[in-house]
């Protein structure tokens, strides 16, 4: 009878062991790995939904915990979840980034051509072989990506306001595309007659779809601001804002890592640096200045 | 005027070829015609469609000055295939300046549709002409787009014109497609029917063109030769046919009738010339003969003298005879016929039939004595019987046949001898006409002048290989 009884006793205690790791690991679970929500905006060519989901499991892997994208239609909707919290990160353009500190502050900068900078660039479609200036393009239909978007809309405002030219009586109309991707779709189909694009994406389409770029001419490109960067939330513990920037950072280390990066025509990311953005904030004092 | 002469075989065939082209061009065009404002009216609606699909979208975008999402939904209002993609959409705002098109490269936003040519120009008029709330179809006469004006309403008012324009040239493509499929269905139509429509034209003027051919022949050939299988029936053909059919029954029996009174008459004077010469050789004749009787009487002949009268008196009776024989006299002094006087011909015949062992029916009807004189009447059916006998081989067929048929005596005569040619058939109741060596050649003659006197007729007829000779004599009444 002893026999028996001692083996029913073993069992008793591998199952109450069982139990408790399972709890203790929950217990992990629930504290720990709530999941990380990152948003994204047009900052760069955010239509390559199976690239993102890729780019997801990723960084989830690297994390050890769920991750997830969140996309919506403006830099703005995106920018103000950020603001509320209710994103953990977000890919923002500079211009916002300025604008909404301190509430945010920088995770990581992108590394392109191996430099956390990047230019905007004035396109007209190639047909027009005359226009060599922005002034050229007085009284015509002009693009803008979006509002908030500092290579997109800033810089030529700006860029017209040093001039000492009111922008917004300048054009003979203008309209947003909401990604800089369709401003140089706008500007190659004709819709306007020159439009304002982030120098990064129209690089990178350049090789992606040269059939697209190549229907529009580069006019002007302005001067370097730095890149748009990966802002978090000012309410993300600095334990999780140090891991979520670690992940990124160390991208450029593994094979999947660069094989991503490659894709986004990117060469890896640096935790970077607030003064990067001090060419938007003179942008940004100037034009509202000129809006005053 | 070649046509005008041209045969009927080949007229009426193509005649009808002739229609069924006709026809199959006129259908065609019509198909065609039909196919075509089909095709016009369905890009009509295939435009009012896509506009209906664009104002659930486009005025929002207009109230909102959202030219970018205005450009996004014309542009995927584009569909994949070639007329698609030549399709024309042009959003005009409310002072009919273009919002934003399909083709901005033709029309830029902002431009007004009088700076890009005359055509255009014509449009906007016509467009700022008629404000409306429905859509309808603007086609210009010398324009090389036919377009659809569609109004953009918000709220019950037109915030802006959308003009779907699908250039003429369009329908070039679609409209000779159409013609080719019709013309090869209408060929194949007309490859079955033309052989049949020849084949009945041809089957349609066969008769005709037969009893052209025969009636061709009518007057070219004896009557005889002229047999046509014509196809009798109630329609018009048949019925000519038919006619066609009783004329030449007619011509035959006129010149049957024409031959008939030539050989009659042509009797007729035979007989008063031989009753004439008769008549003047009997008086000369009686006169030598009493001569002569007067000298044997009176005179002394001697043996010479007496042996050369009685020559002359030979030669001289034989002129007598061959003369009365020649003039057939109805005798009155006759009696009635009886059924007796036809059975004594019989016997008659019964040694020249017995040593030729020819088969002789005997057929006679008469079962009482009729109004006719038996003499003459028994010298027709003897010389008749004769003669048949004759004309038949050895053991070959006669049959005589009399009877009474109404007012009429008839005597039918039948021998299985050759025919008779054509040559002696004109001239079979002339006097010396000879059929064998043995005969006067008056037989016939004699019996042709003994029925025409007792107002009967004769005829000759072939019947299964049979002569026959009929004769018709009319009854007197008793008295």
């Amino acid at each position: 009878m002893t026999r028996p009884r001692a083996a029913w006793y073993r069992a008793l205690f591998r199952l109450l062991l069982a139990a408790m790791l399972l709890s203790l690991s929950q217990a992990q679970a629930g504290g720990e790995g709530k999941g990380f929500k990152v948003g994204l905006t047009a900052v760069f060519l955010d239509n390559q939904t199976s690239f993102i989901r890729q780019w997801e499991k990723y960084l989830a892997r690297r994390l050890g915990e769920p991750f997830e994208f969140v996309q919506r239609q403006s830099y703005r909707e995106i920018t103000q979840m950020l603001a509320k919290g209710q994103l953990d990160a977000a890919w923002i353009c500079g211009f916002p980034y300025v604008r909404y500190r301190p509430r945010i502050r920088l995770l990581a900068v992108p590394l392109y051509h191996g430099e956390p900078l990047y230019q905007s660039y004035l396109i007209v479609p190639a047909s027009d072989h005359v226009t060599r200036d922005i002034e050229d393009l007085r009284g015509r239909v002009f693009a803008y990506s979006d509002p908030d978007s500092n290579s997109g809309f800033l810089v030529p405002q700006v860029e017209l306001l040093r001039r000492g030219i009111e922008p917004a009586r300048f054009f003979g109309k203008t309209f947003f595309t909401w990604s800089h991707r369709d401003v140089v779709v706008a500007v190659a189909d004709g819709v306007a007659q020159g439009g304002a694009v982030d120098g990064y994406v129209w690089d990178t389409l350049s090789q992606t779809h040269p059939q697209l770029t190549n229907r529009t001419r580069v006019v002007a490109r302005s001067r370097r601001y730095g890149f748009p960067p990966f802002a978090a939330s000012a309410t993300l513990d600095q334990r999780r804002f140090e891991r979520l920037q670690q992940v990124l950072l160390g991208m450029s280390d593994d094979a999947e890592g660069r094989r991503l990066l490659q894709k986004l025509n990117l060469d890896g990311f640096t935790s970077g640096d607030d003064s990067l953005f001090d060419g938007i904030r003179e942008e940004v004092a100037l034009f509202e200045r000129g809006k005053r | 005027m070649i046509l005008g002469n041209l045969s009927y075989r080949y007229k009426v065939p193509m005649m009808l070829s002739a229609t069924i082209l006709l026809t199959g061009i006129v259908v065609s065009i019509a198909l065609t015609w039909r196919t075509f404002a089909d095709l016009r009216a369905d890009l009509f609606r295939n435009a009012v469609e896509v506009g209906s699909v664009l104002s659930n979208t486009l005025p929002a975008a207009l109230k909102h000055d959202d030219l970018w999402l205005a450009y996004q939904i014309i542009g995927a209002a584009k569909v994949d295939g070639e007329s698609e993609s030549e399709r024309l959409l042009i959003v005009l705002d409310d002072e009919y300046r273009v919002y934003v098109s399909n083709r901005p490269d033709l029309f830029p936003v902002m431009s007004e549709l009088r700076t890009q040519g005359e055509q255009l120009a014509k449009v906007e008029r016509e467009v700022k002409r008629r404000p409306t709330l429905t859509p309808y179809s603007l086609e210009l006469p010398d324009s090389d787009h036919i377009f659809t004006v569609i109004p953009m309403i918000d709220d019950g008012i037109a915030i802006g014109t959308l003009l779907i324009g699908y250039p003429r040239s369009l329908f070039l493509p679609r409209f000779l497609g159409i013609v080719r499929r019709v013309a090869y269905s209408s060929l194949i139509v007309l490859a079955v029917l033309l052989p049949i429509g020849w084949y009945l034209g041809n089957r349609a003027v066969k008769p005709l063109s037969q009893l052209a051919h025969c009636l061709g022949r009518v007057g070219s050939a004896p009557l005889e030769a002229v047999d046509c299988q014509l196809e009798e029936g109630r329609d018009e053909i048949g019925q000519l046919g038919v006619s066609f059919r009783q004329m030449l029954l007619e011509l035959r029996e006129k010149e049957q009738l024409e031959q008939e009174m030539v050989a009659s008459e042509r009797l007729a004077a035979i007989g008063r010339l031989a009753a004439g010469v008769a008549h003047e050789i009997n008086n000369p004749l009686g006169g030598m003969l009493n001569a002569i009787n007067t000298y044997r009487r009176h005179g002394v002949p001697d043996e010479l003298a007496g042996r050369t009268l009685s020559l002359i008196e030979r030669g001289l009776n034989q002129i007598g005879d061959t003369v009365s024989a020649l003039l057939v006299e109805a005798r009155s002094e006759s009696h009635r016929l009886t059924p007796q006087d036809i059975d004594d011909v019989y016997m008659l015949l019964q040694p020249d039939v017995q040593r030729r062992s020819i088969r002789l029916g005997w057929e006679n009807c008469l079962d009482t004595t009729v109004g006719l004189p038996s003499t003459q009447v028994r010298q027709v059916l003897i010389n008749l019987a004769l003669n048949a006998v004759q004309a038949t081989t050895d053991r070959g067929d006669v049959s005589c046949r009399v009877e009474t048929s109404g007012r009429l005596l008839r005597i039918a005569v039948a021998n299985s001898g050759d025919e008779i040619g054509p040559e002696q058939m004109q001239r079979l109741f002339e006097p010396f006409t000879h059929f064998n060596e043995e005969g006067s050649g008056l037989g016939l003659w004699v019996t042709y002048q003994i029925v025409k006197q007792l107002d009967g007729r004769i005829d000759v007829a072939r019947r299964e290989g049979r002569t026959v000779f009929s004769v018709d004599l009319p009854l007197r009444t008793a008295a």
